[in-house]
C-alpha cells in the first residue's frame, strides 16, 4: 500500500469539516443511486463517480452519496434517487455522467429538479 | 457486463448482502494471459440446496422477483473466454467465487477501471465490512485494505471526498504496472 502518512494530513483536516456538518444534519441532501445487476449493466458506476466527482469539486458538504439495490424498473436503469432536506425525493431516470453538473447545480444546490430528466417525464413519453 | 471489474463491483455486493465482515479480492493475472478473480467473504454463506442452483437465472434470494442474474452473466463471459466460475460455500462460514477468465482469447472482456471499481464497492459500503484488494502478475504485486485506512483515518469516515480522491490515486498509481496491459 501507498504511504499512509498522507491520511494523517487528510483526517486533520478532514476532522473539523465533519464536525460542523453534525451541527446541522437536518440541512443533508441525499443522492442514492441504483447500483445492482441492472444498475451497474446500465452505467451506473461513472454515475456515481460523476456525482462525487461534481459534489467533491463544488465543496458540498451537505450531500451523502450513496448505494441502493434493485428497486424493480430496470429498463429506466442508471437510476438516481434526490432525497431534498424537505424530504421531497425526486427519481431521475437513465442517467448519464454527462447529466450530472445539471442535476448537481439546479436540484442539489438550487433545489428546482431538472424535469425532463425525471422519471415523469420519461413515463410521459 | 462490459468489462470484468463491473462484475466485481455487481458480485461482490452479495457478500455484503451475505453479512459479510470482510470481503478479500484478489486478482492474479499469469504468463499464459490467464485472470483468476476471487472474492472471499466470512459472511453467512450458502445451503447446499441454493448453491446447486447458483448458475440458474432463476435462482435468487431477494424476495421481490423471481430472477438473479449476477452469477449467470459472470459464469458466461467466463466461459466465453475460455474460463469458468466455481462457487464454494458452507453455510455459515462464507464463500469463495473463483473465476477464471482467458485474457488471450478474442472474446474476453477487459479488465476495466478496477481502481474505480473498487472505490465504489468501499463508498456504497463505507462502513462495513472491511474490504481487501491483491493484484498479481509477472510485473509485480500489490496490496490494500480498507482496514488499514480506516485506522489510519480514526474516525474520518472513508467516504469523505478527500479520502475517496486519496484511495483512487493510490489504486490507480499502484494496480496500473500490475494490470494496465489488461485494462
Amino acid at each position: 500500500m501507498k504511504s499512509l502518512a498522507e491520511l494523517e494530513q487528510i483526517r486533520k483536516a478532514t476532522l473539523e469539516k465533519i464536525n460542523l456538518r453534525k451541527e446541522d444534519k437536518q440541512d443533508l441532501t441525499r443522492v442514492v443511486i441504483g447500483m445492482a445487476t441492472c444498475g451497474i449493466a446500465a452505467g451506473a458506476r461513472p454515475v456515481m463517480h460523476a456525482f462525487m466527482d461534481e459534489i467533491n469539486k463544488r465543496q458540498l458538504n451537505h450531500v451523502t452519496v450513496s448505494q441502493t439495490g434493485c428497486i424493480g424498473m430496470c429498463r429506466l436503469e442508471p437510476m438516481v434517487d434526490v432525497i431534498t432536506p424537505d424530504g421531497a425525493k425526486t427519481t431521475y431516470v437513465h442517467v448519464k455522467p454527462e447529466m450530472v453538473p445539471r442535476i448537481v447545480a439546479e436540484h442539489v444546490v438550487n433545489g428546482r429538479a431538472v424535469e425532463e430528466y425525471t422519471i415523469g417525464a420519461a413515463e410521459d413519453k | 457486463m462490459r468489462d470484468i471489474s463491473l462484475h466485481l463491483l455487481d458480485i461482490a455486493q452479495n457478500s455484503v448482502t451475505a453479512e459479510a465482515k470482510h470481503v478479500d479480492i484478489s486478482f492474479e493475472l499469469e504468463e499464459d494471459g490467464r485472470l483468476t478473480m476471487t472474492v472471499r467473504d466470512d459472511g453467512k454463506g450458502m445451503s447446499p440446496e441454493l448453491l446447486a442452483r447458483i448458475e440458474s437465472p432463476f435462482a435468487t434470494t431477494r424476495t421481490t422477483r423471481k430472477v438473479g442474474l449476477g452469477i449467470p452473466m459472470l459464469k458466461q463471459n467466463a466461459l466465453l473466454s475460455g474460463g469458468d466460475v466455481m462457487v464454494q460455500s458452507r453455510l455459515g462460514e462464507g464463500t469463495v467465487l473463483t473465476a477464471a477468465f482467458m485474457t488471450s482469447s478474442i472474446d474476453c472482456l477487459p479488465l476495466g477501471d478496477l481502481p474505480e471499481t473498487f472505490v465504489s464497492l468501499i463508498v456504497g459500503n463505507p462502513e462495513k465490512p472491511e474490504f481487501s484488494l491483491v493484484c498479481k502478475s509477472p510485473a509485480g504485486e500489490m496490496d490494500f485494505s480498507t482496514a488499514a485506512v480506516r485506522e489510519a483515518l480514526g474516525g474520518v469516515p472513508l467516504n469523505e471526498p478527500e479520502v475517496v480522491n486519496w484511495m483512487l490515486g493510490s489504486l490507480q498509481e499502484e494496480i496500473q504496472p500490475i494490470l494496465g496491459g489488461i485494462m
